[in-house]
């Protein structure tokens, strides 16, 4: 979120798209209730479903599934035609003046530079036009037809209302509606807060859906407004943690980010990240990169990583191609990755295609399953009958179980979506012999060091080198953790701007990322979570929740990253003279000598009104970004691209190119693919608010609340097809099939697109083979293994099914005996007494085997 | 639930005075059905404070679940889809036991003491008094109680009595994330009611309203419905519920009758014994017993 939960109640428009926030974020949507009830917003939902948020919705809106990039071009359109731009925003705080480079362009659904072969973009016409500085040109009339400004209206000009309405299949009068009502927060009092969630990124073109929104809110100016924001609605606890931690193929903490094979020595890998300011006079935040990493590597490698061995740079990997979900099971699929460590993850219920992952698992040598519950993935091997057809016989794969605690038998942090760094305690002691994640990686890695140590290897340096001085090794405590999160200094660090004076003494702990420095003499696992444990103690811990000004800001209630910066880009909600757009909604203000304010500045302290420095300090260029230059794999704007399987077969915008060109798809899997007359209906799948994944169907409490597995048919398919409420139907993809109750409901209505009538089914996805609720089938079984270009995150919103009666069971609910409802269940530990350490230490063979290949 | 309670005002089929010592204020839940999404946040912690489990059911084509209160759930969220006010509408409405003024149940329950009901207006079932005759479901007018085929015992919601008795709130109000549900004074109750009825009206809902219905004295649970002129769209809230004229019958006119007929019979007896004399057994009758 740039935003807070809390804050959602200063928003006067709230607009849920690309997510469900009531159905998956029950707790956090009090906010969006408690805007209606004390500050008249208006909440508008836009999604295939009418779902739990539209239910208490003042306007809801269907949408054809994988369209919200037509939906919100159009927006931007309206925005355009109907002058609803804060322009002094747009003119000061975005980039909408830059001029770019006269070889950029974009014709019949392709942007310059695309490459057939690699399917991906050489994307240096991405670019502004540069000065004899190297500074961006920037024309402030805003006249120029290559600004920015007007190719963004130029690209959207094809996005009106009747084009967008038939791509979409939204009726006409409810998007004029949604249109007026978004396009009333341009004015400097009124803002707009958007909720979204995985219902945006889990697309082929994800992320360029949220970048859509993100020129919207710069349009409308309610970046940096309380009460705006693009706000990303997380969905796992601590998954907010996870990305700050950077657990991705090719990221290190803090979104800092690994070498690539070429990158051979730290001064390029360093270069390379360290961007040049594009216009004069500004912050460029990122220019610290070196201080990052140089900390970052004195975390992990102690005294060990010195400037003459580069800070260890050689031990780090470098990655030859990104190891992303999609990739990794490919690879197993392909028989050429051998081994897997399944910590926290489900994929044979949460990945697509599970014949896919079935036949990747079958061929792996061993797989080690840390989880508090007996997970599908980790009985890929046994059958279950119709609900997992395999013959164990024929897999030789060697499945570990190795059972951790959950969340509430062990201390520690977790990042909700605001940011915050909470701290929890424990709460109850594990069961048997679960033991956390952090203790079994600990001794794992302790006798795989000890292997090097006797036996050497190719490559021991990175395992011998690494800095381990916690109190009990085979223990870290989340304290000494958090604590090297936090950062520490390793020498005396003095003041930059007075030498003389001390800023943290050898051996303190450090209370600002400002205070890290890349000569070595600082240690700080993740700079963003630098301030999360101070001289001053543990700040996660912090339990105040006085909101002084009323805004939902209570700057002593945990510690939010960065600095305990509550709302991001914070300066814009300031006009360029310093003084708040809305005096209801001041934040911080320009008193004349300094920025002051209830919330941390997200600026330069000192820097004043006619400084030159402007608010979106962490871009090169110091304004926020219409046009996204090369950072995005697509292209800088946004475009519609169908999902791969589609109802039309087209694109009416492009025939030639139909989906994102640049998606992460493997030729095998493309062959895997649906078309729309074997497979007519859209699908989507979803979670309820009563199951949390794959989890809670565990839980005795959880199960009858949604015990048996159902998707959602609207009345008029039902119709046609012969179906009756409460009937059981199968549904087909190209890929495999699944059955389940149809629950027939007037909530799904068939849409009118490019001439067609488009049915839409839904699939909710918590059901499976173990747990105390009906065993149920993978609703990934459908699900296409193909992904964002950007993320990877594969498409599971989008994709084409046929549903037809199940005419195996004549007789509804003719339900089976036998399928009691068990305890809740935790992997018995398979290992005897004496077991453990004899099974551990083979696993360290195994895998020092595989370092050393 | 049984409880050591000195706030008693009422006690089913029993004429001694009850314990009336302590006074407590008059108490209710209410449900802004206008903020509820649905989430079950309150069955499941109904079902986490009672220490009860229900079956696993089967779905029948609804987020419903299970169909209907049981005996293990003693609220449930009612799931409705509606396009009668020119717009579709998916009404949720958490169902369980309304707490009446004038509670159907304890005037149909013949148990001395299976049903009381206390003076901050929660009325409670005393399952070890209950006798599983049933008299109480047919009594209700919102088809609330439920037997339980374990025991033959009928249960229901206790608008936790426990947890209200030592100051808190009820469970579900508790863990209701939206606020939807609220626990206050029935007076505070009213007022925070005619707060959200504006709002409502102000957004287009002209006949939005409260509903705390005068047939059974008023209920200390009640509802803000959008549509308060329409109750049963809710999943048949009923609109003028009162107590089923059976236990009327049996406790208006049948009761006084029986009583008198047990009075008449005796004087009856009376008179034949003035009269007449005791029935006095010859011998001969007694030879002739087999």
């Amino acid at each position: 979120m740039t935003n807070t939960w809390m804050d959602i109640k200063n928003a006067n428009v709230i607009l849920v798209m690309g997510g469900n926030a009531a159905e998956a974020h029950p707790v956090g949507f009090k906010w969006v209730v408690e805007a209606k009830a004390h500050n008249k917003a208006k909440l508008i939902v836009v999604d295939p479903r009418f779902n739990r948020t539209a239910s208490v919705a003042d306007l809801y809106a269907p949408i054809r599934v994988g369209t919200d990039i037509a939906f919100l071009n159009g927006v931007i359109h309206y925005l355009f035609e109907h002058d609803a731009i804060h322009h002094e925003y747009v003119k000061a705080y975005t980039n909408a003046g830059f001029v770019v480079r006269e070889d950029f362009g974009f014709n019949d659904g392709l942007f310059t530079g695309y490459d057939e072969k690699t399917h991906s973009y050489d994307k240096s016409t991405w670019q502004y036009e540069l000065d004899e500085q190297g500074f961006a040109k920037v024309d402030e009339t805003l006249q120029h037809p290559r600004c920015v400004l007007n190719l963004l209206k130029q690209h959207v000009s094809r996005y009106t209302v009747d084009t967008v309405c038939d791509i979409t299949g939204t009726p006409k009068d409810l998007y004029l509606k949604v249109c007026e009502t978004v396009a009333s927060t341009a004015a400097p009092n009124r803002t707009l807060t958007s909720l979204y969630a995985l219902g945006w990124t889990q697309h082929s073109i994800g992320s360029q859906n949220i970048r859509t929104l993100a020129i919207l809110q710069l349009l409308l100016g309610n970046i940096g407004m309380p009460g705006g924001g693009v706000n990303a609605l997380r969905g796992h606890s601590n998954i907010q943690g996870l990305t700050d931690l950077g657990l991705l193929s090719d990221q290190l903490p803090g979104y800092l980010n690994l070498a690539r094979d070429h990158e051979t020595t730290r001064a390029a890998y360093l270069e390379k990240r360290t961007p040049k300011p594009l216009r004069p006079g500004q912050v460029n935040f990122w220019s610290n990169y070196p201080k990052f990493h140089t900390s970052l590597m004195k975390a992990w490698y102690g005294q060990a990583a010195t400037p003459d061995n580069d800070f260890g740079y050689d031990w780090l990997p470098k990655v030859d191609q990104l190891y992303d979900g999609l990739r990794v099971f490919d690879l197993m699929a392909q028989g050429r990755m051998t081994g897997y460590f399944c910590q926290g993850f489900n994929p044979l219920a949460s990945f697509p295609n599970k014949g896919k992952i079935v036949s990747a698992l079958s061929r792996l040598k061993f797989l080690v399953v840390m989880d508090p519950l007996a997970t599908e993935t980790s009985e890929f091997w046994q059958n279950h009958g119709e609900y997992n057809d395999v013959k164990p016989e024929e897999i030789q794969t060697e499945v570990f179980r190795l059972p951790t605690t959950c969340f509430a038998e062990e201390e520690g942090s977790l990042v909700n979506s605001s940011r915050w760094l909470q701290w929890h305690w424990k709460g109850a002691e594990p069961p048997g012999q679960c033991r956390t994640d952090i203790d079994i990686m600990a001794e794992l890695f302790l006798k795989i060091r000890e292997l090097y140590r006797q036996e050497g290897g190719a490559f021991p340096d990175p395992i011998l080198n690494l800095h381990w001085p916690y109190r009990i090794p085979e223990a870290p405590s989340a304290e000494e953790l958090a604590k090297e999160y936090n950062g520490y200094a390793l020498a005396d660090i003095p003041d930059s701007k007075d030498p003389g004076t001390v800023l943290v003494k050898a051996g303190q702990q450090l209370s600002s990322f400002t205070q890290l420095r890349d000569d070595g003499s600082t240690a700080c696992g993740t700079w963003i979570f630098c301030g999360s444990w101070t001289e001053e103690g543990n700040q996660m811990a912090r339990r105040d929740p006085t909101d002084p000004t009323g805004l939902g800001i209570a700057p002593r209630w945990a510690w939010a990253w960065p600095l305990n910066r509550r709302i991001l880009y914070n300066r814009a909600s300031c006009d360029p003279s310093g003084k708040p757009w809305d005096e209801r909604r001041k934040l911080i203000e320009w008193d004349g000598s300094k920025w002051t304010g209830l919330d941390v500045p997200d600026f330069k302290v000192d820097a004043g009104p006619n400084s030159g420095v402007s608010p979106f300090i962490m871009t090169d260029e110091g304004v926020a970004r219409l046009f996204a230059r090369h950072l995005m794999a697509e292209g800088p704007f946004p475009e519609h691209y169908e999902p791969f399987e589609n109802p039309l077969g087209t694109n009416p915008l492009h025939a030639k190119v139909i989906s994102n060109p640049a998606a992460r798809v493997f030729a095998n899997d493309k062959a895997v693919l649906g078309d729309h007359e074997a497979f007519p209906y859209v699908a989507t799948t979803y979670r309820l608010t009563e199951h949390f994944h794959f989890w809670t169907k565990h839980s005795k409490i959880n199960a009858p609340l949604q015990p048996e597995q159902f998707v959602e048919i609207g009345e008029e398919l039902a119709r046609e097809l012969g179906i009756a409420n409460g009937e059981k139907v199968t549904v087909r993809s190209k890929r495999g099939a699944i059955k389940a109750v149809a629950l027939v409901t007037k909530r799904i209505k068939a849409l009118k697109v490019a001439g067609k009538t488009v049915h839409q089914i839904g699939i909710p996805i918590h059901w499976g083979f173990t747990g105390a609720t009906r065993k149920g089938y993978i609703a990934n079984t459908l699900t296409p293994f193909l992904g964002d270009a950007n993320t990877q995150t594969p498409e599971f919103k989008a994709f084409l099914v046929n549903v037809e009666k199940d005419l195996s069971e004549l007789m509804p609910h003719t339900h089976k005996p036998g399928e009691t409802h068990e305890e809740r269940r935790r992997p018995e530990v398979l290992l005897e007494d004496d077991e453990p350490a004899r099974q551990v230490s083979w696993l360290v063979r195994i895998l020092k085997g595989r370092t050393e290949v | 639930m049984a409880l050591q309670s000195l706030d008693i005002v009422r006690r089913s089929a029993t004429t001694t005075p009850s314990p009336q010592q302590r006074q407590t204020t008059e108490v209710a839940k209410l449900i802004d059905v206008t903020k509820c999404i649905g989430c079950k946040a309150c069955q499941s912690a109904c079902m986490e404070w009672n220490d009860l489990r229900e079956e696993v059911g089967i779905n029948e084509g609804s987020y419903t679940n299970p169909h209907d209160l049981t005996a293990n759930s003693w609220t449930l969220m009612r799931f409705a889809e509606t396009e009668e006010n020119g717009t579709l509408e998916w009404l949720i409405r958490k169902d369980g036991c309304m707490h009446c003024a004038d509670p159907g149940c304890l005037k149909a329950c013949p148990s001395p003491g299976a049903i009381i009901q206390y003076a901050n207006g929660i009325v409670d079932f005393h399952e070890e008094n209950c006798i599983g005759c049933g008299y109480c479901i047919a009594g209700c007018p919102f088809d609330i109680p439920r037997l339980s085929e374990k025991d033959s015992k009928v249960y229901k919601c206790t608008l936790c009595s426990d947890r209200v008795a030592v100051g808190l709130e009820p469970a579900c109000i508790k863990a209701c994330p939206t606020q939807a549900l609220v626990f206050g004074s029935k007076e505070d109750m009213i007022e925070h009611a005619n707060e959200r009825i504006a709002d409502l009206k102000e957004r287009g809902f002209e006949n939005a309203g409260l509903y705390d219905p005068p047939g059974v004295g008023g209920t200390h649970v009640m509802y803000v419905l959008h549509h308060a002129d329409k109750p049963e769209l809710y999943n048949d809230l009923p609109k003028d519920p009162v107590i089923s004229p059976t236990v009327g019958l049996w406790k208006g006119i049948f009761k006084p009758l029986a009583t008198a007929a047990i009075f008449f019979t005796a004087l009856a007896g009376f008179f034949h014994y003035v009269t007449v004399g005791p029935n006095e057994t010859e011998e001969e009758d007694e030879e002739k017993k087999p």
